[in-house]
């Protein structure tokens, strides 16, 4: 199968006024952005804002109804094998078959990509490497640990060498320390491999590592910026104080510093610039005494809200799965 | 398997850098039987794998032909057609019967990919539908065919015997009928949304098409409803050449009214439906959406 090297506009992903409708319903209402190569971008939003319609498009998945998208230089609606053979997935349900061992798993999906096996081969030893299961290749992936499921997921979806690897929820449902791993291993990936990332996550720790982030409401992208610009876009640090007077201390720094402060149950509520610079003056105006003192940053989180009205981990991710899974059973009952 | 062995350039640099896929090159009918024989190495592997499966595939068959056909026996002595008893009559219906149940369940197992993601796995990738489907037919055909030769065992004890040409011949005619069944069955499963459906196939379509294929009992004599029942039935037309050739002609045959329907026109239709349902079940799978 011969594919002209792509159209090199540069884009990894490149998305230009994409609609999807199912039927009445517009679940993705005219988006756009692109997705520069090596980026590790976030997609975040709510459930059923349109995240997993979305990617289910660019991995062809599912048909747009309007407007145009491309990934790794192929147009998703007339190139879709192109599309296949450039991307890697890793869904939040593990695609694995039980039955078959690490090692078969990751052949068979050799095969699926046209690898000669000399290569699979070749490749195989290192990606098992990487995520820690060369001890377990020649067992059967049923008596394997959820968070070793997720790793060779990884590795198979890296093993064709995609150029754009789509995250889908990489590490829902799996605990701290594994996350943690995961994470090693994609950051070791990103620094060897430079494959673009398109990730969706409804961790926080774990969206903040991207270097952009789209946030997609109700079918279209309401901010899309470098975590520390949308975080900006919030506004101030917060500086919590508790005194021995917290009303006192108000009128003081409002006195001394013109900053008005706000009552609140766990004490005196300061909003400012460069929370942490501000600290050491504060000293300077009180004559009260501290009980503590707590500098907070705007969070995504806190952008989340700003621009969803919700948190941010409200989306559960039971809900989260069955809503995906339930797409996928649509686009295959339609296949 | 198919794919083509190519001296890989930067050997000395066996790291995961730098090289991309190199362009696929490959010819697309060499690509397509790579995916068939994976998906029919697949099948393989989980049937060795999962002997539950084979021990549970052989449940029935057995029960059919041992309870049912030992107890039937004295009941219909002497009466059998073509000189033969009861338990000898239901033999190759047994057999077809086991190819019947395994072509369908491994057929429907796509359901169940499907609930466990690996099907997905398969439509991701940049390779055509219709290989999958194939990959799927032939590898739970030969599953299905694998199950019912197992019960050949069975033979000496029935007092069946079978010369090497009898074993060839019905072997093709397994094939065949595995091949069309699967077909049969993918369609089914690609209309089909989740596990539990598969009780309702199972009470509406599979033993339906059992009890209606003159597996259970001859197609001759029949009240003129059941009669019709099992000619207008596709699974009869697998079932009939596999009994003549192990039983010989006499053991009551299929017949239009005192036509006996010959092997060659029961294979051709066989042959024709399968080929119909193939095509089918690829259309289904080749859109996306």
């Amino acid at each position: 199968m011969i594919h002209p090297m792509p159209p090199s506009n540069g884009a990894a992903v490149e998305v230009d006024g994409l609609v999807k409708r199912f039927g009445e319903f517009t679940a993705v209402d005219g988006i756009s952005f692109s997705v520069e190569p090596g980026e590790l971008f976030g997609f975040l939003g709510p459930n059923g804002a349109g995240k997993t319609t979305t990617i289910s498009i660019l991995c062809t998945l599912l048909h747009l109804t309007e407007g145009n998208a491309h990934v790794a230089g192929y147009d998703v609606a007339r190139d879709p094998t192109g599309v296949r053979a450039a991307i890697g997935l890793v869904f939040q349900e593990i695609t694995l078959d039980n039955y078959l061992t690490g090692a078969e798993n990751l052949r068979f999906h050799g095969v699926l990509y046209g690898l000669p096996r000399s290569e699979v081969k070749a490749r195989m030893p290192p990606l098992l490497d990487m995520v820690g299961l060369t001890d377990w290749a020649k067992h059967q992936v049923r008596f394997y640990s959820g968070g070793m499921q997720r790793r060779l997921e990884i590795a198979r979806g890296l093993l064709h060498t995609p150029r754009v690897l789509f995250l889908d929820e990489p590490t829902i449902g799996l605990d701290p320390q594994t996350r943690v791993h995961i994470w090693d291993y994609v950051d070791e990936l990103r620094a060897r491999e430079s494959t673009t990332m398109f990730l969706t996550t409804h961790y926080m720790d774990e969206a903040e590592r991207c270097d952009r982030i789209a946030i997609i409401d109700q079918g279209r992208i309401v901010a899309i910026d470098s975590p520390r610009a949308l975080k900006a876009s919030v506004g101030a640090d917060t500086v919590t104080v508790s005194t021995a007077d917290d009303a006192k201390a108000r009128t003081e720094i409002a006195h001394g510093l013109s900053v008005e402060g706000e009552l609140a149950d766990d004490g005196l509520r300061l909003r400012v610039e460069d929370g942490e610079a501000f600290v050491p003056r504060l000293f300077d105006h009180l004559t009260v005494g501290v009980h503590s003192i707590n500098v907070r940053r705007p969070s995504l989180d806190d952008v989340f809200i700003k621009y969803t009205g919700r948190d941010m981990r409200d989306a559960e991710a039971s809900m989260s799965q069955q809503m995906s899974s339930n797409a996928m059973v649509r686009a295959f009952r339609k296949t | 398997m198919a794919t083509t062995e190519r001296a890989t350039p930067d050997v000395h640099e066996p790291s995961l850098t730098e090289r991309r896929a190199p362009a696929r090159r490959d010819g697309r009918l060499a690509r397509n039987l790579g995916t068939i024989g994976m998906v029919w190495q697949r099948e393989m592997i989980r049937f060795i794998r999962m002997p539950s499966r084979i021990v549970s595939g052989l449940a029935q068959p057995i029960l059919f032909l041992f309870v049912l056909g030992a107890g039937i026996k004295p009941l219909v002595e002497g009466r059998a057609a073509g000189g033969v008893d009861y338990q000898e009559f239901i033999f190759p219906g047994v057999i077809a019967m086991s190819v019947l149940f395994s072509s369908l369940f491994s057929a429907i197992s796509i359901v169940w990919d499907r609930e466990f993601g690996f099907l997905r796995e398969m439509l991701v990738a940049p390779v055509s539908r219709t290989s999958l489907v194939l990959g799927k037919a032939v590898g739970s055909g030969t599953v299905a065919v694998m199950q019912g030769l197992v019960l050949l065992i069975a033979a000496p004890i029935v007092g069946v015997s079978l010369g090497p040409l009898e074993f060839v011949e019905m072997f093709g005619l397994l094939l065949l009928l595995a091949f069309a069944l699967n077909a049969f069955g993918i369609v089914i499963a690609s209309r089909m949304q989740r596990m539990e459906s598969f009780q309702m196939v199972m009470s509406l379509v599979i033993n339906p098409m059992l009890f209606l294929s003159g597996a259970i009992f001859p197609t001759r004599g029949l009240p003129t409803w059941l009669a019709v029942a099992t000619r207008l039935n596709p699974a009869t037309y697998g079932v009939d050449p596999i009994r003549r050739v192990i039983l010989g002609d006499d053991a009551s045959p299929l017949t239009y009214g005192d036509w006996v329907v010959p092997i060659w026109l029961e294979v051709l239709i066989v042959l024709a439906l399968g080929t119909v349902m193939l095509s089918i079940a690829v259309r289904s799978f080749s859109k996306t959406e």
